[in-house]
């Protein structure tokens, strides 16, 4: 067994390439730190590619009338006031100058008569708030910063996936990774590692996320000693494809309700106007989703159980020009034209409100040197995101984590490199390679991803929930004894095989989290106890790893300052 | 269930060979969705790249029955079942392991891009137009496939002279944003190799998001090259005023 690898120093580390590592990299390259990013995949695939409706921006080129508290109270509403206040405040402030940044740095959306950027309307949001060009805002993003960041000199270790953190006297370190393409390994010395990661979907049966999306992020800094909070928000997206099988999950953008789209039963009723009659499609998507569900549940589902998504009723160009990637998607996987007629739609497992614990000014966790930022961080979102706050947050949070990580390396002495914890690490990372037996990786997975789907989706009960740790045990175990087939050389059986390891830590805490919040939030949503809990109001759960075993605490939710509290109580 | 046989190249960059495999087939599924089969079911060491499975990110190319496409949105009912489908990695690009290349080349190209700079002064008001005019390039989706079907880089392997049609509508992109000030003509010409295309337009053909990159990207900038340096009156003024070409 071989422990050979090569080192590279940095003084800010960034893991993941996405809208936030790639932000937070500019950053850190700005304040003149040297800054490496390692991603999973290529440069330039990360999820970011994939967000479609928007930036939400308070920047008023539409409704003249909208500004930061509103956006800042739209947000807390959606969250149900579980946000991290302070995180909410400043992702409304700075979101307009991140997105006028982005546009100096040539990314170019879509445009208003007076030739501002154009914004449009968005579940949750008062007002026409979300930057946008066509369904594709994400891909332009992420173009703009990788160009961005590469001309001005980042180092990028693509196809590249860090399975450990190193840690010198409860700090950070570096980290271990390896190259997926030749399996060899590869270690970081860093002063300050930025967590940009993204989420967890890839647990989940349904979901529109990809591969990469296993909780990596999160699970290392865990693993670490860092805490998680509130685990047990998990978005489901209202409106996933549910036909034909291969496509289930795969995203149907909220632009398409933004921009008109209708929603209907079987019977044809517009059923929103039971749930809430005052926005209809455009409520938050906690509701909307449980909307659905609860359609297809009590009879009133598609052919393929889901609902009716209908936006035929605009102008075929319009709806060309305005949601182009939708159009060919279902042309071309579904062979529907929705210029003529509805599409069938239901929940996806979307989006991760909880992750790494962070402070609010400068996105570190709670172990020094290590930041999060984006879809891996908690606290924005509260128990709800809204859509088109993901993009802001990359941009706001990212910028803040980035600013704080070349800070704190600039004050931090040299940390020591330790071989054993990198021995420890690279062992249990080749073990699989010696393992006996005929367990696959991959029937672990399903297995998971089943689990999830059935006993962790959009309604929990104490029963699913605890008969879910029983399994959830039982995958742990076999996910051990899996055996990999094959060489290092770009092995993806020998990937998942770690990849699982993350899905199997996140899937916990999200499991026991959720059994824990005895009411219905956001996204959580009880049968069993179907109310919202003045007491769990006040409460974060946090999971933390305590002598080897994961542990669930509460933490009192800080009081809102007055003048905030009033900019909430406003109509 | 209906069955298919995928016939995939299994090998790294030492050589290799295609090996058959049989998977069902369920309704609308894509070619991507036969590999995971293979993968989770058959050999789970088959190297592929795919990231969004939504035609979104351009990770999953590869050449299936002789032509390049993104696998993900390549449907299984679209290709003849009663022979095998066969999946090989792109040719133009070396070979890693199975369906997996080595792009990086593409990433060194696109370093000697000078990014967007905006003219001196300028108000950040743009028409709508304007934005219409350049989203065409701006949807790109790095899948690649415009180099692999390349024959300047596919049979002649140009690489070292040429920059592909995909840092054409790159270029084309960041030329034609409105409020651009940097003039990449003389890169075009001397170092990116604009002329060794002669305008087949197999890159249009294989283009997922149906980009018309000869005609709407290269044969602009070509043109932008010849007014730059071989439009005679401007030539002609040049010698006068002993002026020198823009880089």
């Amino acid at each position: 067994m071989t422990t050979s690898y090569e080192t590279r120093e940095h003084d800010v580390l960034i893991i993941g390439a996405g809208g936030a590592g790639l932000r937070a990299a500019i950053e850190g390259l700005e304040q003149g730190a040297s800054v490496g990013v390692v991603c999973k995949s290529l440069l330039g695939k990360a999820h970011t590619v994939m967000a479609e409706g928007g930036i939400a921006a308070a920047m008023a080129n539409v409704d003249a009338a909208d500004n930061w508290k509103t956006h800042f109270r739209d947000t807390m509403r959606g969250g149900k006031l579980l946000n991290n206040w302070r995180m909410a405040q400043l992702h409304a402030q700075e979101a307009p100058d991140r997105v006028r940044e982005l546009e100096q740095w040539g990314a170019l959306f879509d445009r208003t008569e007076d030739g501002n950027i154009l914004q449009r309307a968005f579940g949750g949001h008062t007002f026409k708030r979300l930057c946008h060009v066509g369904d594709r805002t994400g891909l332009e993003m992420i173009r703009t910063l990788q160009d961005r960041g590469v001309q001005r000199g980042i180092d990028v270790y693509m196809e590249c996936s860090v399975t450990r953190l190193l840690t010198d006297n409860g700090r950070i370190a570096g980290a271990l990774a390896y190259w997926r393409e030749t399996g060899r390994f590869i270690v970081f010395k860093a002063k300050s590692i930025v967590i940009a990661t993204g989420g967890i979907g890839k647990a989940w049966r349904i979901t529109s996320n990809s591969w990469e999306y296993t909780g990596d992020g999160m699970a290392l800094a865990y693993e670490a000693g860092a805490e998680l909070m509130d685990m047990e928000f998990v978005q489901f997206h209202p409106t996933g494809m549910v036909w034909p099988p291969g496509v289930q999950g795969i995203l149907v953008t909220e632009a398409v309700r933004g921009e008109g789209g209708i929603l209907r039963n079987k019977a044809g009723e517009r059923f929103m106007e039971k749930y809430d009659p005052k926005r209809m499609e455009l409520s938050t998507r906690d509701v909307v989703a449980r909307s659905i569900y609860t359609e297809v549940k009590e009879g009133r589902g598609t052919e393929h159980g889901g609902a009716y998504l209908d936006i035929s009723h605009k102008p075929a160009e319009y709806v060309k020009k305005k949601l182009p990637s939708m159009y060919h998607q279902f042309k071309e996987l579904a062979d529907v034209d929705i210029t003529k007629g509805p599409m069938e739609v239901g929940p996806t497992c979307h989006y991760m409100m909880g992750g790494i614990r962070v402070d609010a000014e400068t996105a570190q966790s709670t172990l020094p040197g290590l930041f999060a930022a984006g879809e891996a961080a908690a606290g924005l979102h509260g128990s709800n995101r809204l859509g088109g706050n993901s993009l802001s947050d990359l941009l706001v949070f990212g910028r803040r984590a980035g600013l704080a990580a070349a800070e704190h390396a600039k004050r931090a002495s040299a940390p020591s490199i330790d071989d054993v914890q990198i021995e420890k690490a690279e062992k249990e990372l080749l073990a699989p390679f010696s393992n006996q037996g005929t367990e696959s990786p991959y029937a672990v997975h399903r297995d998971l991803q089943e689990v999830m789907q059935n006993l962790v989706g959009i309604y929990r009960t104490q029963e699913d929930l605890e008969e879910a740790l029983a399994e959830l045990e039982k995958l742990k175990t076999r996910a051990a004894k899996a055996n990999v087939e094959g060489s290092r050389l770009f092995n993806p059986g020998w990937h998942l095989f770690y990849d699982l390891k993350s899905m199997l830590v996140v899937s916990e805490a999200v499991t026991l989290s959720a059994l824990a919040r005895t009411e219905s939030r956001g996204a959580h949503s009880r049968i069993d106890y179907p109310n919202l809990d003045p007491v769990w109001e006040k409460k974060n759960n946090i999971i933390v790893r305590e002598g080897g075993q994961m542990k669930r605490r509460e933490s009192p939710v800080a009081e809102m300052p007055a003048d905030l509290k009033q900019i909430l109580a406003q109509d | 269930m209906a069955e298919a046989t995928l016939r995939v190249f299994r090998g790294d960059s030492n050589g290799g060979q295609t090996v058959d495999y049989r998977v069902p087939v369920a309704p609308g599924m894509v070619v991507l969705d036969a590999l995971h089969y293979i993968q989770g079911h058959l050999a789970p060491d088959l190297a592929v790249r795919w990231n969004c499975k939504a035609g979104k990110c351009g990770s999953c190319s590869a050449e299936v029955n002789g032509r390049p496409r993104l696998t993900c949105k390549t449907r299984m009912d679209d290709l003849p079942q009663e022979q095998p489908i066969t999946v090989l990695p792109m040719k133009s690009f070396p070979r890693i392991k199975d369906l997996v290349t080595d792009v990086s080349w593409n990433y060194r190209v696109n370093r000697k891009i000078p990014p967007f700079e905006p003219r001196k002064g300028v108000e950040w008001k743009i028409s709508q137009l304007d934005v219409d005019r350049v989203q065409e390039f701006r949807k790109c989706i790095e899948c690649f496939l415009c180099q692999d079907v390349c024959h300047v880089l596919r049979e002649h392997d140009k690489k070292e002279q040429f920059a592909g049609p995909r840092f054409f509508v790159r270029i084309a992109g960041l030329e034609m944003h409105p409020l651009d000030g940097r003039n990449r003509a003389g890169l075009l010409k001397d170092q990116l190799g604009l002329g060794f295309c002669n305008i087949t337009k197999c890159c249009t053909e294989v283009c997922p998001e149906e980009i018309r990159i000869t005609d709407n990207a290269i044969i602009p900038l070509k043109e932008r090259v010849v007014d730059e340096f071989y439009d005679p009156l401007t030539m002609l003024f040049r010698v006068f005023r002993g002026q020198k070409h823009n880089l």
